[in-house]
């Protein structure tokens, strides 16, 4: 336990500011290896924001983000070895329109983890087969549904064997109907025991996966509790009337 | 009616027969076609070289400057010349930059045609570069972002994601700069190649008779230009059809 004990990602004093806007007003969270963070909040509340300050897409303006025990805010930090490490999910999908469903997952291991294409291919392959989707491989994400685009979009991120993932609403953009099979993915990838965080609107999938959920208002934490406590005894106000609006 | 024919084929067979006046503009025709031709490369590779320093400068200018002070220098650097060079090119009419490519720069070269590439390639990569970089904007930043995600830097990302992307969005208007230059090569005789046009004139000076060579001129470049014309409308509603 005692090499376990330094949390994969600590967060300290976080901020960011476009101009004026302070969006995130000092975030502190520390998250264990393996852990699965659910943040929940209210629109404009700095949650994609917080997100992408994670891989750094977003550049903070004050505060600490310590990955593995280095401070990535530090201009001396490799920032594209960084983002390899954690992969990213977003709400559009934003597949490679102009490359079959196979060469979007293989390209970033063959260029950056320097894999042979058959090495890479085969990674491929056997993720794809994991969501259902290798009779899939040659085709264009324009042939996809939006939750095969989806699933595709998480075993891309995923060949990059990242040590955490990140998802900003994954299931936002798509037909209820599909919303569930994204879903299962990311609770299998939660099974297998990745780290994750996650901003969502899916309360069901915060109460069933989530190791903790995370509040966010304001661009601060305002609270954080298991998923048990977190929606059976809200302490805050603010909390119980958001609870209130959405569940 | 006859009297016009025969006057008709008199012309014919004194602009284009005899003397093989034809293989004047043949060989003219060829001229202005390698011209135009490798001007046109030589623009788009100054052109995607310009339109990615003007980009990368636009997009990463706050972050370079709170993170790494000498790239933003180095590319603020390269951002002003590509600048100066824009402004020069676009300011100036291209007849004129012919000329002081010929007589200044490359004074003491004998390779007329060489010396135009040059000029109408580096006219043409100012307004490619254009192109280009409106073409990089049309790229939705979700791309960019997910190429970064992956850990792709940024020329990386250009490269592998953004640039074949905005190659499509462009393919049709960069053929419009086709037909745009091959019609502006027509001056090269200003430093005496004898590209197409210059070959009809050449042949006016010979025969005396304007009429004949300087239609035949306009009509093969009409030709020319509706044949890419077709090419070009054809390849948008293809691109227009297919989402990859
Ligand atoms: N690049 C940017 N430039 C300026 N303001 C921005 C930028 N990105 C986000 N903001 C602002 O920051 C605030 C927080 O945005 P953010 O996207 O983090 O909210 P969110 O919690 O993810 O909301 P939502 O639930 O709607 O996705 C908003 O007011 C937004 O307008
Ligand atoms: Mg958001």
């Amino acid at each position: 336990m005692t090499t376990d004990s330094q949390p994969i990602i600590k967060v300290e004093n976080l901020q960011k500011a476009f101009g004026d806007l302070k969006v995130l007003q000092g975030i502190d969270i520390e998250i264990q290896k393996g852990e699965v963070v659910v943040v929940i909040g209210p629109s404009g509340s700095g949650k994609s924001t917080f997100l992408r300050t994670l891989n750094l897409l977003e550049m903070p303006t004050g505060g600490k983000i310590i990955v593995d025990g280095v401070d990535i805010t530090d201009k001396s930090a490799n920032v594209n070895l960084h983002r390899q490490k954690m992969g990213m999910v977003f709400q559009q999908f934003n597949l490679f329109p102009h490359m079959t469903v196979l060469k979007n997952m293989t390209i970033a291991p063959m260029k950056l983890l320097k894999k042979s294409k058959a090495e890479a291919e085969a990674k491929a392959m056997e993720l794809l087969e994991k969501v259902g989707l290798a009779d899939r491989a040659d085709a264009y994400p324009s042939q996809l549904s939006g939750g095969q685009k989806q699933r595709v979009a998480i075993v891309r991120a995923l060949c990059m064997e990242p040590e955490v993932m990140l998802f900003d609403e994954p299931t936002s953009a798509l037909d209820p109907e599909m919303v569930g099979e994204v879903l299962e993915v990311m609770k299998q990838l939660a099974r297998d025991n990745m780290t994750m965080v996650v901003v969502t609107h899916e309360m069901g999938f915060a109460k069933e996966v989530g190791s903790r959920v995370v509040f966010i208002d304001e661009g601060v934490i305002m609270e954080e509790n298991n998923p048990a406590e977190f929606f059976e005894n809200p302490k805050s106000e603010r909390l119980q009337s958001f609870l209130a609006k959405v569940l | 009616m006859t009297e016009w024919f025969e006057k008709f084929k008199a012309d014919f067979v004194l602009n284009f027969l005899d003397d093989d006046h034809w293989m004047w503009l043949l060989e003219g025709l060829g001229q202005t076609l390698l011209i135009t031709f490798f001007a046109v490369l030589l623009g788009i590779a100054i052109g995607v070289v310009i339109a990615i320093i003007r980009s990368t400068f636009d997009k990463n200018r706050e972050t370079l400057k709170a993170r790494n002070r000498f790239t933003y220098g180095l590319l603020a650097f390269f951002n002003a010349i590509c600048n100066i060079y824009l402004t020069v090119i676009r300011g100036t009419p291209v007849v004129v930059q012919l000329m002081i490519m010929y007589f200044v720069i490359f004074a003491s070269s004998t390779n007329g045609t060489m010396v135009a590439v040059l000029a109408f390639g580096i006219n043409s990569g100012a307004y490619v570069a254009e192109i280009f970089r409106s073409g990089i904007m049309a790229i939705d930043k979700g791309q960019f972002e997910a190429g970064r995600s992956l850990g792709f830097n940024y020329i990386q990302t250009m490269i592998y994601i953004v640039v074949p992307q905005m190659f499509k969005v462009v393919l049709p208007t960069l053929c419009n700069e086709f037909i745009v230059l091959l019609k502006e090569t027509s001056i090269a005789g200003y430093v005496g190649i004898e590209d197409l046009t210059k070959a009809g004139d050449l042949i006016r000076g010979r025969t005396f008779s304007a009429f004949m060579p300087l239609i035949a001129v306009a009509i093969i470049y009409l030709a020319i230009v509706m044949l890419f014309t077709w090419l070009v409308g054809k390849l948008e509603r293809r691109l227009r059809n297919s989402d990859h």
